[in-house]
């Protein structure tokens, strides 16, 4: 279970979030919403300390992250994030991306850790690929290899931070393809984006963020058909249109 | 003797006599110890400047500040300096601090051009590091690298290719610059030069023969310098 307990941080004098409290039970599929700068990256930032609050606690299975000297590498092994720009190592083959990490921070034999990679790299479509470099692939491949790289490292949650926003129309159905089968397994999945569809067809909750704080959480259908807030209404009248 | 030669004035009398010519040839012997000691000094001082601008490079690119203080202290105080004092102070200041610690002078050396060109190369090794996007610092992070380890694995890799051309020119001065510990009777290609030279007044020949040597050092380094640079715009 990871759960936020009155998380703020501010950019000098900006508040990005607002005493922020969440509590995602584990195996959850939760898509978070919002406009653009209203906290969406800094809220799921700060559950793997990429972007460490300036108050309050994240707190996951137990271990609270934000404590002094509290073990964030290794709560990092088990939080797999999947970025916008895809961040590929250019440097490495495919395989290697995929493979990397397990060798290196989680000490698993280069035999084991090659095997499971191709295995990820099938089940995302592209084993056939794992001898290139990410430069020689699309960005809905390149995005997919990301994916395979974060289930390698066996996640309990995996973080999206808008997985399809930099990709051309046409590749972002395969890459939503991708994420909405890892909706089916026990992954706990924290997902910032804008896809509507994707949030009706794979989330168990959507929360909406306006301007730092959590103004709108349900179900899909709630968030949807029977949003209470106005700013909710008008967000979902401008991008339903 | 042809007679064209004779008619040469320069090659008759002055520094460039053909006896000066013939008395360094006969002791070309001393040039060539001269030219493996600077070439020892050289590499060895390479590999202290790649290690320690390595690690300097890294401290000044960390987010912590007393590491990026000390870095910072480091590349300032001998870029800021010259290398000729910095040799002189290590050659008489260490006997002063620590009496009867003896430090044979190609040591000296070593770490005089490796610590000078350690703090130009931690400034190019930070330039390499800060021109890869932040988005590989935070995939690494993700999952999980030290900070250390993310360095190690994701972003010193790719910076090398950013570095390379500079560090090989880097590497050109160096060469030259281990001609600096002459001063402190270094044994290395200049002093060698400069003391059979002095003895008998042969400056001119020895110069040439000398600076000819130091340019088939560097020019190789010079030519890989702009293959690489022509590959990095390529690239
Ligand atoms: N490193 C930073 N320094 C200063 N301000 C920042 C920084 N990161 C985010 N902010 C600010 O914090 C606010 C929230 O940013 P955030 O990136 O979380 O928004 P977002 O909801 O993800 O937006 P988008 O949909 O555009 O990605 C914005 O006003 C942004 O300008
Ligand atoms: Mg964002």
């Amino acid at each position: 279970m990871i759960e936020l307990i009155g998380v703020s941080k501010h950019f000098g004098l900006h508040y990005a979030l607002k005493d922020i409290n969440l509590q995602v039970p584990t195996g959850q599929k939760l898509v978070i919403i919002g406009p653009s700068g209203s906290g969406k990256s800094t809220l799921i930032r700060c559950i793997n300390m990429l972007e460490k609050p300036s108050a309050g606690q994240v707190i996951i299975d137990g271990v609270d992250i934000t404590a002094h000297r509290a073990p964030v590498a290794k709560v990092r092994q088990e939080v797999a994030m999947v970025f916008q720009q895809f961040n590929l190592y250019p440097h490495k083959t495919v395989l290697e991306n995929v493979s990397l990490a397990p060798i290196v921070v989680c000490g698993i034999s280069k035999e084991e850790a090659t095997e499971s990679a191709l295995k990820y790299l099938d089940r995302v479509g592209l084993a056939e690929k794992a001898d290139q470099y990410p430069a020689q692939l699309s960005g809905g491949q390149q995005q997919r290899v990301a994916i395979a790289r974060a289930l390698n490292m066996h996640p309990k949650v995996m973080l999206f931070d808008e997985p399809t926003s930099a990709l051309d129309p046409e590749m972002i159905q395969e890459v939503l393809e991708v994420i909405i089968g890892l909706a089916h397994s026990g992954i706990t999945m924290l997902v910032v984006t804008h896809e509507m569809g994707f949030a009706k067809e794979a989330a168990d909750r959507v929360i909406f963020i306006d301007d730092g704080s959590i103004i709108e959480d349900g179900t899909p259908e709630h968030f949807f058909e029977n949003p209470q807030h106005d700013r909710t209404k008008l967000f979902l009248s401008k991008i339903l249109r | 003797m042809p007679a064209f030669i004779e008619n040469i004035a320069f090659l008759q009398e002055g520094p460039f006599a053909i006896p000066r010519w013939e008395a360094l040839f006969t002791n070309i012997d001393v040039i060539w110890q001269g030219a493996l000691v600077t070439l020892l000094v050289a590499s060895l001082g390479l590999v202290l400047a790649l290690v320690l601008g390595t690690v300097i490079g890294v401290m000044s690119t960390s987010h912590w500040k007393i590491p990026r203080a000390i870095a910072r202290v480091y590349v300032e105080f001998f870029q800021n300096t010259p290398l000729l004092i910095q040799v002189f102070m290590l050659y008489n200041a260490i006997p002063l601090l620590y009496p009867g610690l003896f430090i044979p002078v190609i040591v000296i050396g070593i770490m005089g051009v490796g610590m000078y060109h350690g703090a130009y190369i931690g400034e190019v090794v930070r330039a390499g590091i800060q021109s890869i996007g932040r988005g590989q610092l935070e995939a690494a992070l993700s999952q999980g690298f030290s900070y250390i380890g993310t360095m190690r694995y994701v972003i010193i890799p790719q910076a090398m290719r950013i570095v390379l051309p500079p560090l090989t020119n880097q590497a050109v001065n160096l060469i030259k610059n281990t001609s600096v510990i002459a001063i402190i009777a270094g044994g290395d290609l200049m002093y060698a030069g400069d003391s059979f030279a002095g003895r008998y007044g042969h400056y001119g020949p020895t110069y040439v023969v000398v600076g000819l040597i130091y340019f088939m050092m560097c020019f190789p380094l010079a030519v890989l310098t702009r293959r690489l640079e022509d590959r990095t715009r390529a690239a």
